[in-house]
């Protein structure tokens, strides 16, 4: 329970990977097949707690990154945040198979100097205890902008409470909040790290698909779609392998929900494992877009600082009816 | 107006359906509506092994261009887009044409095509209109089958000569 709350409390990477009681950050293209190139794909970004509805805080475009079918970086423009999603395009102008997302990564948790607690990869939010129900300074203007990079207004009503929020969680003194690892004093122990890599994207096709869009780099957890992700259709199986480090992901629990979830029963949801070669088989109960989820943990950070590591993949699919 | 009756008139000839050819005619319904804009339609055939595709017949807005070509709908005959449409270059030689008005229009089953059984798909889909997707088995040598649409297509027949 502390750990959890001290994740979701350090970590932006929580919205994007927590499970479905925290806010959940989702990415909803207008489109993801195209007949050519030269049209643009208008994109919503938002974190709530059921993908795809836009009721609690706008998620900007700055973390975005456009992967090009060849490979190089694209762009995103007319990035506006709304009030409860943001939205941006990016234009197509190269046939193939375009991955648009962004990818948090980050050390957090906490460690002990002189037997105290401290934090590393806290927000820089307000100080505890401003934070659960205060008005945010500057008043009608609400949240300042680009803190940290959280998607959450900063205290807002229904915000997720900072440390030092209600409900028993651990107070952190904010003399005791480092930014990063290289922040860590000389001197502490019990270091307990936990180094996050979270990706959400989703995939827009013009013209032909391209398979080596989805080339693995053996880092971390990979989705390497063997039924390309802009090809799925309601009542047809697809297949996507998952990869931790360039090797199968075995037994890897993958959540598939259709969204809105207003208009789904909770049973429309899936929870599916991968097999023995890290496949995933999905058959796609109705025509929609849905929010893949999947989590993985073990205890081989890359980082020497950290003892752990979490690696989230999250992706908006589009089913089309047969 | 007069675009359209020759294009209506000529598109099975056009084709040159050779004499005793096996052929289909996918039949364009007319439709009571406010706003009528001609269907898009593909006409392709699936080996039942689940090999290649052949597109027959795709009829799109040819004319239109600039910063929305008529080629920007093609996707939404989806089925098709994905079982091979898109990797068919626009305008395709003998295959692509102009939309067509409502009426039946004839198109020879190609003599190159292998003995052998397969399905035959017609996709339509109309701006402010619906989709349709009808199969039809279709074996060649050919003998005669019909199937039909609901809406957005109406009889689609395969007449072994």
């Amino acid at each position: 329970m502390l750990k959890k709350t001290l994740l979701l409390a350090a970590s932006a990477l929580a919205a994007a990977s927590a499970p479905a009681s925290a806010h959940n950050l989702w990415l909803l293209p207008s489109i993801t097949v195209l007949s050519n190139t030269g049209q643009t794909v208008t994109v919503d970004a938002g974190a709530s707690t059921h993908a795809f509805e836009p009721n609690h805080a706008a998620v900007g475009s700055e973390q975005v990154r456009v992967r090009e079918p060849d490979g190089t970086q694209g762009s995103v423009t007319n990035a506006a945040k709304l009030a409860n999603r943001a939205v941006f395009d990016v234009a197509i102008d190269k046939e193939g198979t375009w991955r648009i997302g962004m990818t948090r990564e980050g050390i957090s948790g906490r460690f002990k100097v002189n037997g105290e607690d401290w934090m590393v990869g806290g927000r820089r939010g307000p100080p505890p205890g401003a934070a659960s129900g205060a008005p945010p300074r500057g008043g009608a203007q609400g949240p300042r902008p680009g803190e940290g990079g959280r998607e959450g207004g900063p205290g807002g009503p229904g915000a997720p409470a900072g440390p030092g929020g209600p409900g028993g969680r651990m107070r952190i003194d904010p003399a005791h909040m480092v930014a990063s690892v290289a922040d860590i004093p000389a001197g502490a122990t019990d270091l307990d790290l936990t180094e996050s890599a979270s990706t959400n994207e989703f995939f827009v096709t013009a013209g032909n698909p391209t398979p080596a869009s989805f080339t693995p780099t053996g880092k971390g957890l990979e989705f390497v779609p063997e039924t390309m992700p802009t090809d799925l259709v309601a009542g047809e199986a697809a297949r996507f392998r998952f990869l931790v480090d360039g090797k199968p992901a075995a037994g890897l629990k993958v959540e598939v929900i259709p969204g809105p979830a207003r208009f789904f029963e909770a049973a429309d949801t899936q929870t599916l494992t991968t097999d023995a070669n890290g496949v995933l088989t999905v058959t796609w109960t109705k025509p929609g877009f849905y929010w893949l989820n999947t989590e993985y943990a073990d205890s081989k950070p890359s980082d020497s600082h950290a003892q752990k590591r979490k690696l989230g993949y999250t992706a908006t699919l589009e089913v089309v009816a047969p | 107006m007069k675009k359209s009756l020759i294009l209506a008139a000529g598109s099975a000839g056009a084709m040159a359906v050779p004499a005793g050819a096996a052929t289909i005619t996918v039949t364009i319904p007319r439709l009571q509506v406010a706003e009528y804009n001609r269907p898009y339609v593909a006409v392709w055939v699936e080996p039942t092994d689940g090999s290649k595709p052949r597109t027959l017949a795709v009829w799109y807005d040819v004319d239109k261009t600039g910063h929305e070509p008529g080629t920007k709908w093609l996707a939404d005959l989806r089925t098709w887009w994905r079982k091979g449409g898109r990797s068919l270059a626009m305008p395709a030689d003998g295959v692509s044409g102009a939309t067509r008005a409502p009426g039946a229009y004839r198109i020879p089953v190609p003599a190159n095509l292998k003995a052998g059984s397969y399905t035959l798909y017609v996709e339509a889909a109309r701006e402010e209109g619906g989709r349709e997707f009808v199969s039809v088995p279709l074996q060649v040598p050919a003998k005669d089958a019909r199937a039909s649409g609901s809406r957005e297509l109406g009889s689609i027949t395969i007449s072994a000569r």
